[in-house]
């Protein structure tokens, strides 16, 4: 039967070779390079859910009363979009488990590329010849949330109407045009007309998911050209790829893990609550409420809002430029140009333009896995202070108090994780047993050309600092490392 | 795709596969997914409670990964590939490529130009097709400005009954609304707190829009446009702060005694004051619109 249909297909449209190459497609085993696989599970099951719940799902402003299953909001007048989800949520037979497993699964994605991210940019896997797709990466990360956050603003609860007119305001501080802008995406003055929560409906179900999978398709295809990176090990040299072909092995590792993502996903869906809206109410613009809470992938942003002191450009009694530009913009600008300059800055900082297929460990490289953390840290700290209500709520600490505290920390906190790090690296680097560091003796090598060498080493090999390819051949290098091979792959 | 050997991959170490207890254990797991993911079709039908369906779905998406991963890593052929990897971005081809893109420009004599006109055409189009997007929005204009508040109004409640100067407590705060408007307009919704008239610090203009004490603001904050929802104020005053209504998304923090100024926090305005008077039956009434621009701060707006 597989003979008859691969000489079909075959016979039609000649895809063996492909086939034949993609079958025999060579995956490098490592932990870590599983984190960018969850993330692309998660939205296999982001787009099953979503599918199954744009079914029910009404975007629209237009007021109607509930007369559902929810005894405290029965007789409520409220949103269409409201209600639906309410409906959806109590009333559809395993609605709520779609939803809930919906929600969990956007965590999950973008917690997924941030690890992800953490270990491209500690591995150095950036580097060419990968720039390109570092930043098809990037921009996979953006979307991600700026998706989760139109996804999050569209059930019209209390909390999405906190985040909406936050954005709102955001968008009102945009410098010259920036009332303009906003009038132009909610149709009116907040909260908006009638148009649009169709607006957001189509931005969540269509522009920014069809963006998501056409990214992704690009991402996939630029690591099958340029095959996996992979960690230097007693066969894995800079020229070639070690591990296991796609075929049967790993294809059917890659399913189960995909499955197992799935599985897990439905299990939190189905058993632990997450955004119980109904709880939460509909949204108006005269409600809130303390320990309000957006996603927690949006609380980089609120907190960079609550850390920025009262800083405004005003001409007399005229504001040019409102402070919720700096902390909901600018801020967020900043952050992400760092991430996308990233490989540049590295490359002048090392002074390496090399190709690299082979990866750094972390600690092999303590300036860059210094400045990776410091960074994280710095977002860290601004993400911390947006939940510092939590801390309010339990603790007699004031929150002016807390403000000031984490102002300071985030000056400070990103010099200290960074000379903690350098430090800790350089220590874990240190203890390892390096032919290459104070070593003297016989070592075998390869020699470029493929034979082997017997070398004697004293005090004249150049000692060997992180950077890779700066001091002669990495492949010599590597190599001459063998010995520490059981480390990586 | 240039060299005949790319993607061609040597078997560096090859192990047969298949192992009898693996298969079973394979074997056993589809069965159990198989079973689950029937339950799951029944629960929806019969009792769809969402903890079940949760369980029988995970469950059976578990088990069936259970079996892949198994069967990868127990029963299928294992193997470790080694394969050569390809330079790209050899000279010779990449040179060929550009000189094939340049074949076009051969014999042309306004290259430039043409090539010019052709962008400046691009863009206009590109321009033009942006242009629908400005219909999206209406022009903001004077709308922005706009309140419901105007000079007679009487302050309601959530429940559209008019509140009284006495109904307004010393301590505690109130929300109000501007009769017969719809409480969704953004510039609809006040806060109300009292202060004793001897305490307050701010100006005899802004104190007669202050009926004994009674102060009304726009809940709107001025920073982001979140509802300041939460009234602080201090049980024991020498040890702790000032009475102020307290913005819970990023803190704008506006002292009360002082007619709604800034206090703590990022808003880069006060709270717009709505002035108020009593009427014969001693209910709130505006007296006009608010004093200043409600909503989150864009450029042009005045303080
Ligand atoms: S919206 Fe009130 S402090 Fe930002």
């Amino acid at each position: 039967m597989i003979r008859n249909l691969v000489d079909y297909v075959d016979e039609r449209l000649g895809v063996s070779p492909g086939a034949r190459k993609l079958l025999r497609y060579i995956f490098p085993d490592h932990w870590s390079f599983l984190l960018g696989e969850i993330a692309l599970y998660a939205f296999i099951v982001l787009v099953g859910t979503g599918v199954f719940m744009s079914l029910y799902y009404v975007p629209s402003d237009a007021e109607a009363v509930y007369r559902g299953a929810y005894e405290p909001l029965r007789g409520l007048t409220m949103t269409e979009s409201y209600l639906s989800t309410v409906n959806l949520s109590l009333e559809v037979p395993a609605g709520l488990l779609m939803r809930q497993t919906h929600h969990w699964a956007a965590n999950l994605m973008i917690i997924a590329i941030v690890l992800h991210l953490l270990r491209i940019l500690l591995t150095g896997a950036f580097r060419k010849p990968r720039e390109i797709n570092y930043l098809v990466g990037v921009t996979l990360l953006a979307l991600t949330v700026l998706e989760g956050f139109v996804g999050y603003s569209m059930p019209d609860d209390l909390f999405s109407g906190i985040g909406l007119v936050i954005s709102y305001g955001v968008a009102l501080s945009i410098p010259v045009f920036g009332a303009d802008l906003a009038f132009l995406i909610w149709g009116a003055e907040y909260p908006g007309s009638s148009d649009f929560f169709p607006r957001l409906y189509i931005v969540h179900v269509l522009i920014v998911p069809a963006a998501i999978a056409g990214l992704i398709g690009m991402h996939m295809a630029m690591i099958m050209r340029q095959h996996h990176a992979q960690f230097p090990s007693k066969l894995a040299t800079e020229r070639n790829v070690v591990g296991y072909p796609m075929w049967p092995g790993y294809a059917l590792k890659a399913g189960g893990l995909m499955f197992l993502t799935a599985a897990v996903l439905f299990l939190l869906g189905g058993l632990v609550q997450i955004n119980p809206i109904w709880q939460w109410g509909p949204y108006e613009p005269y409600l809130a409420s303390n320990g309000a809470q957006p996603d927690w992938y949006l609380g980089w942003l609120l907190g960079s809002l609550r850390l920025m002191p009262a800083l405004e450009i005003q001409l007399g009694d005229l504001t040019l430029v409102p402070n919720a530009f700096w902390g909901g913009l600018v801020f967020p600008t900043i952050t992400f140009m760092l991430m996308y300059a990233w490989p540049w800055i590295d490359r002048r900082w090392f002074g390496d333009r090399d190709k690299h297929d082979l990866l750094d460990s972390p600690r092999d490289n303590p300036r860059r896995t210094a400045i990776v953390i410091s960074y994280f840290s710095w977002v860290l700290i601004i993400f911390i202070a947006g939940s510092i209500d939590r801390l309010y709520l339990s603790s007699t600490v004031p929150y002016e108090a807390q403000v000031w505290f984490l102002r300071i920390a985030v000056i400070v906190l990103p010099f200290v994780v960074y000379f903690a790090t350098k430090r800790l690296c350089e220590e874990l680097s240190a203890r390892e047993p390096r032919p290459l560091r104070g070593w003297t003796g016989k070592v075998v090598r390869r020699t470029p050309a493929g034979g082997f060498e017997t070398v004697e080493l004293d005090e004249g090999v150049p000692a060997v600092d992180g950077a890779n390819g700066r001091n002669g051949g990495p492949v010599v290098k590597e190599e001459a490392g063998a010995g520490e091979g059981a480390r990586g792959s | 795709m240039s060299s005949p050997t790319e993607g061609a991959s040597e078997t560096h170490d090859r192990e047969a596969g298949s192992k009898r207890g693996a298969e079973n254990l394979v074997l056993l797991s589809l069965a159990a997914a198989t079973l689950a993911a029937v339950a799951f079709g029944v629960l929806v039908i019969v009792l769809p409670d969402t903890q079940l369906l949760g369980l029988a779905l995970g469950g059976s998406l578990a088990l069936l990964g259970v079996a892949a991963v198994v069967a990868g890593q127990k029963i299928v052929p294992q193997e470790i590939a080694i394969e050569e990897r390809t330079d790209f971005g050899e000279r010779q081809p990449a040179s060929e490529v550009v000189e094939m893109v340049r074949d076009a420009e051969r014999g042309v004599s306004r290259r430039r130009l043409l090539v010019g006109a052709a962008g400046a055409s691009g863009a206009a189009l590109g321009a033009a097709a942006l242009v629908p997007a400005v219909a999206l929005g209406p022009k903001v204009g004077e709308t922005i400005a706009q309140t419901p508040w105007s000079r007679g109004r009487r302050v309601v409640d959530s429940q559209d009954r008019p509140i009284t100067a006495d109904d307004v407590q010393v301590g505690a705060m109130l929300s109000g609304f501007p009769e017969g408007a719809t409480r969704r307009e953004f510039g609809a919704s006040i806060v109300i707190v009292k202060v004793p008239p001897g305490e307050l610090e701010i100006s005899a203009r802004m104190r007669a829009d202050a009926p004994e004490g009674v102060l009304a603001f726009s809940k709107i904050c001025p920073h982001a446009g979140c509802a300041v929802a939460i009234y602080r104020h201090p049980l024991y005053e020498p040890t702790t702060e000032r009475p102020a209504l307290v913005c819970p998304c990023h803190y704008s923090t506006f002292d009360v005694r002082r007619g709604g100024t800034l206090e703590f926090g990022p808003a880069g305005r006060d709270l717009p004051q709505l002035p108020l008077e009593l009427n014969a039956a001693r209910e709130l009434v505006a007296t006009g619109d608010f004093v200043g621009q409600i909503g989150p701060s864009y450029l042009g707006v005045r303080k």
